[in-house]
């Protein structure tokens, strides 16, 4: 590692011992590897900046804010975009962008929640069917074929209507209808390399079925698995909102993109369209960057894809 | 022959659509079943004493076994029996039959004007890779998949009502000054048409291009996507090859050979298409307050009117359930390879 730092001796370092200086530590070569990543693709880099304001705004959202989200202020009511009020002020006075600005938080949580949760059953019910095979394969199948024999929007509209109209059951009903694509993909992740080298020989050196696709298989799939959660976000967070912009799950008072526009367009008619706008630019922009970063992931993972 | 073959593939497709059948049903009978509570309370209303209550769950069967309330469920299913409406008394098939033209013509008129633009775009993306065309494929398609569609239509309402004044009011299929055309076949251009009563016809269109255009956009992006990338996988590939080496024209080349095997992957992907056409279609009928069965929805949503839900979920799922089997058809029916192995 020395001679790296020693231009004069470097040459001679090289012969003596010729591995040394490509040899990094995992995070330096992690480190490399996202430097390359970010660096290749212009967009993707757009991605990640973007990705990082929207998760700043989930985070430390509320204490980022000028005004409180839930103030209500009468002689402030329906003021365009000003200085003071960056994105103006709705109906009851509100500063819309507080509200904007804060609603991220509920929309990843959203979105984020259901996701994970598709994703962790998903992706076990996939993988076991994928590696077992036969009625549990079967099994699996007709459940998810049963799921995308509706269209999916109103599957979601159905389930929530059926549970109950809260937030709880906006995030199941949205990991419910996403989960037959991560079931699918899983499957034929794991389906292929069932019966791969590593796998042969993992058998043989005497590890147990679940062992085997736990800890060698599954990892193996998971990248381009990651694509998935990728592009999947941005379709989550659209029905989300989707939900909440025809009535479901988040009620009134609570700031939330879906929300917002379904109040702001009873004003759209009459001009007053920053209500509307802003809340909808926010929600395209989170799924847009989600897409995006999608996109980039996959170019990287799968190029054969490229579209 | 050939033509036999193809029947009988046609009549296994249409069997295969009756496990997702099976599947729907059970699942909104679940999803009935599923309601948070007694569902007799909520089927009885809030007006309901115990003694009307213990009734309509006699009627709805709840005080039997799941499988015998199934039973029942299959049997009213078979007469077409969805149940009432509590907000508006109604039968809930009734009112689905009645505004389901609506929802119809306006996720027609959208795929058709989506297609023609779509298509097109994606052919020239296509054959002329790197270009401006292609590079603005990419840009329709990566922004099309980001464009939540109630907002679009938001959109398109205030630049195009309240800047330009060129579109009427958001506000349903047709403006209160004119009276709809005699009912024939439900969809109001047609019956325009048929009356001869082009000016109603243009009052009609006039409301329609907005939510049409708005769900177009939706559909675009996929189709385009697929359109593109179809088309470029035919072109690379060895027929087209021999056809260019064989002297023929280059018009011949795109739109005999490549053009209509290119259209085969984007016919079998238009069920996916179709999913999401159907629930962004609820979305654009609530901005335009477009009287379909997706608004219908949206009201019984409202007022926790669970049967007039479950029937637009039955029939939702449904009419998609059809299209996947129209479009195998057509493709059955397109695709010259099917029934020449047979």
């Amino acid at each position: 590692m020395q001679a790296r730092k020693d231009g004069l001796a470097m040459p001679v370092a090289i012969q003596a011992e010729p591995v040394v200086p490509k040899r990094e530590t995992g995070v330096s070569r992690w480190l490399r590897h996202v430097r390359h990543v970010l660096t290749s693709n212009p967009v993707t880099l757009l991605a990640f900046v973007l990705l990082t304001v929207i998760l700043s705004a989930a985070i430390l959202g509320p204490a980022l804010v000028p005004y409180d989200p839930l103030q209500t202020n009468a002689s402030q009511q329906m003021k365009p975009p000003s200085w003071a009020h960056w994105f103006g002020t709705d109906q009851l006075g509100r500063d819309v962008f507080s509200r904007v600005v804060v609603a991220a938080r509920l929309d990843l949580i959203i979105s984020v929640a259901a996701v994970a949760l598709s994703f962790v059953f998903g992706s076990a019910l996939g993988a076991v069917s994928g590696y077992f095979g036969g009625w549990c394969d079967k099994l699996v199948g007709r459940l998810c074929d049963t799921i995308m024999a509706f269209p999916l929007f109103v599957l979601a509209m159905g389930i929530v209507a059926a549970l109950g109209n809260t937030v709880d059951n906006i995030i199941y009903a949205t990991a419910i209808i996403n989960l037959p694509f991560y079931v699918r993909m899983a499957r034929a992740e794991v389906n292929v390399r069932r019966n791969a080298g590593f796998v042969q020989a993992a058998r043989l050196s005497g590890n147990s079925d679940w062992r085997i696709l736990a800890l060698h298989i599954f990892p193996n799939a998971l990248p381009p698995m990651m694509v998935q959660i990728s592009l999947n976000m941005g379709w989550a967070i659209l029905n989300a909102a989707g939900l909440s912009f025809i009535g479901l799950g988040v009620r009134p008072p609570t700031p939330e993109w879906g929300i917002m526009v379904a109040e702001g367009a009873n004003y759209i008619v009459s001009g007053e369209w920053w209500l509307a706008v802003f809340p909808g630019l926010a929600l395209m922009l989170a799924v847009f960057t989600f897409n995006l970063l999608g996109d980039g992931l996959r170019d990287i993972v799968d190029p054969q894809r490229r579209t | 022959m050939a033509s036999a073959t193809k029947l009988r593939i046609l009549g296994q497709r249409s069997l295969q659509a009756l496990p997702a059948l099976v599947g729907i049903i059970i699942v909104t009978f679940v999803l009935t079943r599923a309601l948070p509570g007694d569902p007799a309370v909520y089927f009885a209303g809030p007006a309901a004493d115990a003694r009307s209550i213990a009734e309509i769950r006699k009627q709805l069967g709840l005080d039997r076994t799941l499988i015998e309330q199934f039973g029942i469920y299959l049997r009213q299913l078979a007469q077409g029996d969805l149940g009432q409406s509590i907000s508006t008394g109604q039968p809930v098939i009734k009112e689905l039959v009645n505004r389901l033209p609506a929802s119809i013509e306006l996720t027609l008129v959208a795929l058709l004007l989506s297609a023609l633009v779509a298509i097109p775009l994606g052919i020239l993306a296509a054959t002329r890779p790197d270009t401006w065309v292609d590079h603005l494929c990419r840009f329709v398609t990566t922004a099309g998949v980001s464009l939540p569609t109630f907002f679009t239509g938001i959109l398109l309402v205030y630049v195009f009502y309240y800047l330009l004044g060129w579109a009427p009011a958001p506000m349903g299929r047709l403006n209160v000054m004119y009276l709809s055309p005699p009912h024939v076949t439900g969809f109001f251009t047609i019956d325009a048409l048929l009356a001869g009563d082009l000016e109603t016809l243009r009052a009609t269109l006039a409301q329609l291009i907005l939510p049409a255009t708005t769900l177009g956009l939706f559909t675009l992006a996929p189709l385009a996507r697929m359109t593109r990338g179809s088309m470029l996988q035919v072109l690379g590939s060895d027929f087209v090859r021999t056809a260019r080496a064989a002297g023929l024209s280059g018009r011949k080349v795109l739109f005999t050979y490549a053009f209509r095997n290119a259209l085969l992957p984007v016919i079998t992907t238009l069920g996916m298409v179709f999913s999401f056409t159907l629930g962004a279609n609820v979305l654009v009928e609530k901005v335009f307050a477009w009287p379909g069965i997706g608004s219908y929805a949206i009201e019984a949503l409202v007022v926790s009117d669970y049967a007039a839900v479950q029937g637009f979920v039955l029939a939702m799922a449904i009419l998609f359930v059809a299209l996947n089997l129209v479009i195998d058809v057509a493709y059955t029916l397109v695709d010259p390879r099917v029934g020449i192995e047979g």
